[in-house]
C-alpha cells in the first residue's frame, strides 16, 4: 500500500543519512542482532520509507542466514539495496564505529579495573551470571528448534556437534562445513524427489 | 605480521559465525584462547560480560579488544576489518542474487541444518565459562573442588532467566553483586 511513497535519491545526502542511521542504531541498541534488525525495519520501512515491508522481510532473512554479526549484515543489505556498493561501505562503517570506540574506551580502563578487589569480585560473579544467561539461551533455542516438529537428523547433528567439540576438540569450522554440505545434499535430494 | 594474523583470525570468525551473537563465541574462543593464546579464559569471559552490557556485536567487540591488546589501534582496525570483510562480500553477493532472482529456498534449507550445530557449539562455549566459574581457570574438575557459592549464584541466575524472564543484564549485575557481598562479608 505504501509502495508509491518509497523514495530513492541516490546521492551524497542519502549516504550521509544512511551512515547516521546505522551509526545511531548500532550505538544505542542493546540486546544483540535480533533487536537491531527489528529497529532497522522500523527506521527504514516505517520512518524513511526507503524499503517496502515485504522486501525488508527477505533482506532480514538474508542478514540472519549469512555468516557474520547480524547487525553488520543488516546494515549491508540495507546499504546495498539503497545505494549499491558505496551504500554497503558507508553503512558498515556506521555500524562498526560505535562498538569500536566503546570497547576501545573499556579496554583503557580494563586493566586498572581488574586490579580493584570489588570489581574483580563483581566480574567473577558475573562469570556465573553469563554462564546462566548462555545456558538459558541454549535451552530456549533447543525448545524453539524442536517445538513444531522433531526431526531426527537435526537432533543427531546437535548431539554429534556437541560431543565432537567438547570431547574431541573438533574445530567449529569443520562442524559447520559438514552441516553446509549435508544441508545442500539434503535440499538437492528432496528437490530430486519433488518434495519442494 | 601480527596485523595479518589478527586480520586472518577474525576473518575466519566472521566467515563461520552463522546465527549472530552467541554463535560467534565458540569461534572466538578457538582463535583467541586455544590457537593464539591472546586471552585467558577469565579475560574471555570478562569480554563476553562486557559485550553483554555494551551495544554492538560480540565479534566486533572481541576484534577491538584483542586487536588493541595485541597490536594497538592499528591491530584493532585490522581485526575489525577482518571480521566484517567476509560479511560484506557474502551478504552483498546474496543480496545481488536476491534482487535478481528473488529465490531463497536453498538458503533456508541449509540454514535449517546449521541451526542445531550452532546451538551445540554455543552450549560448548558456555560450558567452558561455567567450568571456569565453578572450578577456577585451569583447575581440575572434581566434586570437592567446586566453588559452592558460584554454583548457587549460577542456579539463582538460571532460575531468574528461565522462570522469571528477567533481563539478562539485570541477572548478570545481580550475580556480580551477590559474589561481591559474599566475598567481602563471608
Amino acid at each position: 500500500m505504501k509502495k508509491k511513497e518509497i523514495s530513492r535519491p541516490k546521492d551524497r545526502k542519502l549516504l550521509i543519512q544512511l551512515f547516521a542511521a546505522t551509526f545511531y542504531l548500532s550505538a544505542f541498541t542493546f540486546g544483540g542482532g535480533y533487536v537491531i534488525i527489528t529497529l532497522m525495519q522500523k527506521k527504514f520501512v516505517d520512518e524513511y520509507h526507503w524499503i517496502d515491508e515485504e522486501e525488508m522481510f527477505d533482506l532480514t532473512a538474508i542478514a540472519q542466514s549469512a555468516p557474520g554479526p547480524i547487525a553488520v549484515n543488516g546494515a549491508i543489505v540495507a546499504g546495498y539495496k539503497l545505494a549499491g556498493i558505496p551504500g554497503v561501505l558507508v553503512s558498515v562503517t556506521g555500524a562498526v564505529l560505535p562498538p569500536f570506540f566503546i570497547i576501545a574506551l573499556v579496554s583503557v580502563f580494563y586493566q586498572a579495573f581488574r586490579q580493584n578487589k570489588i570489581i574483580a569480585l563483581m566480574l567473577e560473579g558475573m562469570q556465573a551470571g553469563v554462564g546462566a544467561v548462555i545456558a538459558a539461551v541454549v535451552i530456549e533455542m533447543i525448545q524453539n528448534l524442536f517445538h513444531s516438529h522433531c526431526q531426527v537428523d537435526l537432533a543427531v547433528i546437535m548431539a554429534g556437534a556437541f560431543l565432537a567439540n567438547v570431547f574431541f576438540g573438533i574445530n567449529a569450522v569443520y562442524i559447520f562445513l559438514f552441516c553446509i554440505v549435508y544441508g545442500i545434499g539434503k535440499a538437492l535430494w528432496e528437490k530430486g524427489r519433488g518434495q519442494i | 605480521m601480527t596485523y595479518l594474523t589478527l586480520f586472518l583470525s577474525f576473518f575466519q570468525i566472521g566467515l563461520f559465525s552463522f546465527g549472530g551473537g552467541y554463535a560467534a563465541m565458540p569461534l572466538i574462543q578457538h582463535q583467541v584462547i586455544d590457537l593464539h593464546h591472546w586471552l585467558t579464559i577469565k579475560e574471555f569471559s570478562d569480554l563476553v560480560t562486557i559485550s553483554q552490557m555494551t551495544p554492538g556485536p560480540i565479534a566486533i567487540n572481541a576484534a577491538t579488544f584483542v586487536g588493541l591488546r595485541i597490536a594497538g589501534p592499528l591491530g584493532a582496525a585490522a581485526a575489525t576489518i577482518g571480521c566484517v570483510f567476509p560479511s560484506c562480500v557474502i551478504v552483498t553477493i546474496i543480496a545481488y542474487f536476491y534482487m535478481k532472482y528473488r529465490h531463497m529456498d536453498m538458503l533456508q534449507k541449509v540454514l535449517n541444518t546449521l541451526r542445531p550445530a550452532v546451538i551445540a557449539l554455543i552450549a560448548s562455549a558456555g560450558l567452558t565459562i561455567i567450568v571456569s566459574a565453578f572450578w577456577g581457570e585451569g583447575q581440575a574438575v572434581s566434586l570437592n573442588g567446586i566453588d559452592g557459592s558460584m554454583a548457587v549464584i549460577f542456579a539463582i541466575c538460571l532460575f531468574l532467566m528461565l522462570k522469571k524472564k528477567t533481563n539478562p543484564i539485570v541477572v548478570m549485575v545481580l550475580a556480580g553483586v551477590l559474589r561481591t557481598v559474599q566475598g567481602l562479608f563471608f
